[in-house]
Formats: C-alpha cells, structure tokens, sequence
C-alpha cells in the first residue's frame, strides 16, 4: 500500500516499532498547509557492506538482508526509502569495492518500495572522490520535492577531507533560493554537518556554511548517519537526528578516548541496530525507531 | 645611480639580510613521517611555549595532520614536504589525528603530543 496515513494508522505502527521520538521543535507547520499531504519515508543508514568483523558483528552478511525484510514487513508502506551513507565497508582495490556496490544494489533490489534515495558515506566515495558510487547511484548531491517538502541530500564524503566544497555551497545556495523562508526542508547527508566529535571525524570542516546557509529557513530539519546511533542534536531552530547503523553500533560520542564498536552481544543480538520511520504531520516530525529483528 | 653603484647596495643588503637570518634563534623541527595507517614518531614530546615547525611527508596517500585541541592542522600531500609551524600554549597529552579519509585504518590512525613546562 502506497500513499498517506493518517494518524491512527501510524501510531498503530509507531506502536509496533518501539519508542517514538516525537519533536516538535523543527517545527514544521507548514507542512499542515493546502494541498500538503502527510507522508512517511524510511531512513537507512551504514550497511557497510562488505564488512567482516565477527567481533562486533558476527551476521555481517544476513543483517542487511534481513533490515530490506523488516522494511518490506511494515504494516503501511512508506512513500520512500532513503540511505544516509556507508552502504558499503571500505575496499583499497576498485574492483572490489565495485564488487560490494553491486551486491549491495542487488540485495536492496528487494525492497518492495522502488522509490529509493541513496547517499554516499565516506568509506563507498572517499578513496576515489565518489567515482565508483556515482556509476552505480549517480549524482551525489541533488534535490527533489515531495507532497510539499523540499528535500537535499548534501556530499560531504567525495571529498576525503570531509569538505562540502565551494561549489556544492554554491550549488545549495542556488537550491535554497527559490523557497519561501516558511519552506519545510529535509536535509540528508551522512556526516554531521556541526562539530559533533571532531577527534572521531564527527564533523564536516565546511558544515557550518551550510548551516548559515539553512538557517534563515524556519522549518529545517537534517537527518544524517556517520556515527552509528540515535542522537539529536539543535543549532539554533535546526534539528539534526543521527540513525543507528545496520552493520554495528559506535560508543556514545566523547564517552572514551578511542571511537570504537559496541561488541556484539550473544544475550541481544542486533542490538543497537536498526531503522527508522519519519513521518511529518503538521507542527511535527515523528522518528519511530525499529529493530533489525524483532526480539 | 649608476650601474656599478646598485651592485655595491644590493650586496651589503644581502649580507645584512643574511646575517639578520643567522642571528634569529632556530626553530626546533619535528619530521613525523605518515603511511597508511600510522605516523612515525606517534608520540612526541614538546615544550610549553617553544615554537616547533612540524616537516609532514607521506609516503603513500594524501593524509590529514589534525589537532582537534588546537583545532588546527594540515594536509601532507605525497612527494612534498609540508611545514607546520606550532607553538603548544598549554601542558598535557594532546591527540593528534590523520583527517582525510585514507582507507580502511584511518579511523585507528593518530599519535599524541606530550606537552610539558
């Protein structure tokens, strides 16, 4: 099924997902506006394909195929799916890394929703400036509008110095200008755009211009990847929602010295992994977090 | 003036310039040497407020020289040296970190400064 819900319908499902995290603070009201219908979308962050680390996850190889089954399972389906980065783990050989840009493109073939919306992460583009990644997905940065809201999806991963770049500002500059400042913007990118860990490369070194950029629009909201969690965070009237990993989940950021993955735990298989649903629905945006599986 | 005069100051210019330079304290050099995935030396060891020109090379990939403290740093780029002044204004253990994506280790690679009095 494709299409709006209402409001029933979707706490129904928020119900069967677990926690809802519920913010009304990127305000969205204008998305209650004429002619703007209520929609969800799904967010999918850091498969790392390719990945082998029994350590942390020793299903490397059936967690995201069994994500693509979780997705397909829910009760409503959404408008459309988005991935934040990462899809693939890191390959110094162009050839493999093609290998697991192609095995990952197969498996999310199995999505049943054929709408999908793909970022690059640093670990799929860095090495090769984003080569590899756009023949398979193409641009790395664009735009595009859906039932009202105006969506960009940011690179800040082809530069290996974890740069936006003069001309993709300029680029989301140009974007930008066309809405009224009363416009509900999504924004996508993987690595947080305000300095959340610098020392972790938590950080895009130009991301505050994008911020400035954004913030004379009153209804923004960025949802990234990067870090392997949930966690939000406010600049200013932005809000910024970082998704959990589906390959393995990160210490909390600056909770210890060294960035490093959770270890897997046999008691909680999957723990920390997940997906997410975001729905806007008037003056809110509502996150509804899932599991790979159900426990 | 004449020809063979404008020799004559350009060259006792030179030589003043010259001893000027001599007469100038050195600054301590640091070589650290970058390769996937570390830096050689990974731990150094500096003094409160003595000026240091960092030489950065790398012997395969561009990599990142970054001190998250200090919000400062540089990018080494193969085939070139790169020099980098610093003057550490504070005492303690200070990370440093490689920032530019380089491969499947960088996430590990980075050293630390050890400032003292």
């Amino acid at each position: 099924m494709q299409g709006p819900i209402d409001r029933r319908d979707f706490l129904k499902l928020a119900g069967l997902g677990g926690a809802v995290f519920a913010s009304g603070l990127a305000g969205c009201a204008s998305m209650a506006g004429a002619g703007q219908d209520e929609f969800y979308f799904v967010q999918l962050s850091d498969t790392h394909w390719g990945f082998k680390g029994p350590v942390a996850n020793p299903d490397a190889e059936g967690t995201l195929k069994k994500a693509v089954a979780a997705v397909n399972a829910l009760a409503v389906k959404p408008d459309f799916i988005v991935f934040t980065g990462d899809l693939t783990h890191t390959t110094d050989d162009p050839k493999e890394r093609r290998r697991r840009l192609a095995e990952f493109k197969s498996i999310v073939a199995g999505l049943d929703n054929r709408n999908l919306r793909f970022m690059p992460g640093e670990h799929d583009a860095s090495l090769d400036h984003g080569q590899a990644w756009s023949e398979f997905f193409g641009p790395t940065h664009y735009s595009f509008d859906h039932k009202g809201v105006h969506f960009v999806a940011i690179d800040n991963v082809s530069d290996p110095a974890a740069k936006i770049g003069e001309a993709q500002l300029a680029w989301l500059k140009a974007d930008l200008a066309r809405l009224p400042m009363d416009a509900p913007i999504v924004v996508m990118t993987h690595r947080p755009l305000f300095d959340l860990a610098p020392q972790w490369d938590w950080a895009t070194r130009d991301g505050a211009q994008a911020i400035a950029l954004l913030m004379p629009y009153r209804n923004v909201t960025v949802f990234y990847g990067h870090i392997h969690q949930e966690h939000h965070h406010m600049t200013g009237h932005i809000a910024h929602h970082a998704a959990k990993s589906l390959i393995f989940p990160l210490v909390a950021p600056g909770s210890q010295p060294k960035r490093e993955p959770v270890k897997w735990d046999p008691a909680h298989p999957y723990q920390g992994l997940g997906f997410r649903s975001i729905e806007a629905e008037k003056a809110e945006v509502k996150i509804t977090e899932y599991p790979v599986v159900r426990a | 003036m004449q020809p063979q005069r404008r020799r004559l100051v350009l060259a006792g210019l030179a030589t003043a310039f010259g001893a000027a330079a001599l007469a100038q304290p050195k600054e301590k050099l640091v070589r650290v040497v970058a390769k996937k995935f570390e830096f050689t030396p990974a731990e150094i060891a500096l003094v409160k407020g003595e000026p240091v020109v960092f030489e950065l090379t790398t012997e395969d990939v561009t990599m990142g020289f970054y001190l998250p403290a200090y919000k400062t740093g540089t990018e080494i780029v193969p085939g070139r040296v790169t020099r980098f002044p610093f003057t550490p204004d504070r005492e303690g253990t200070f990370e440093f970190i490689c920032d530019v994506f380089c491969g499947e280790g960088h996430e590990d690679m980075g050293g630390k400064i050890v400032v003292s009095a």
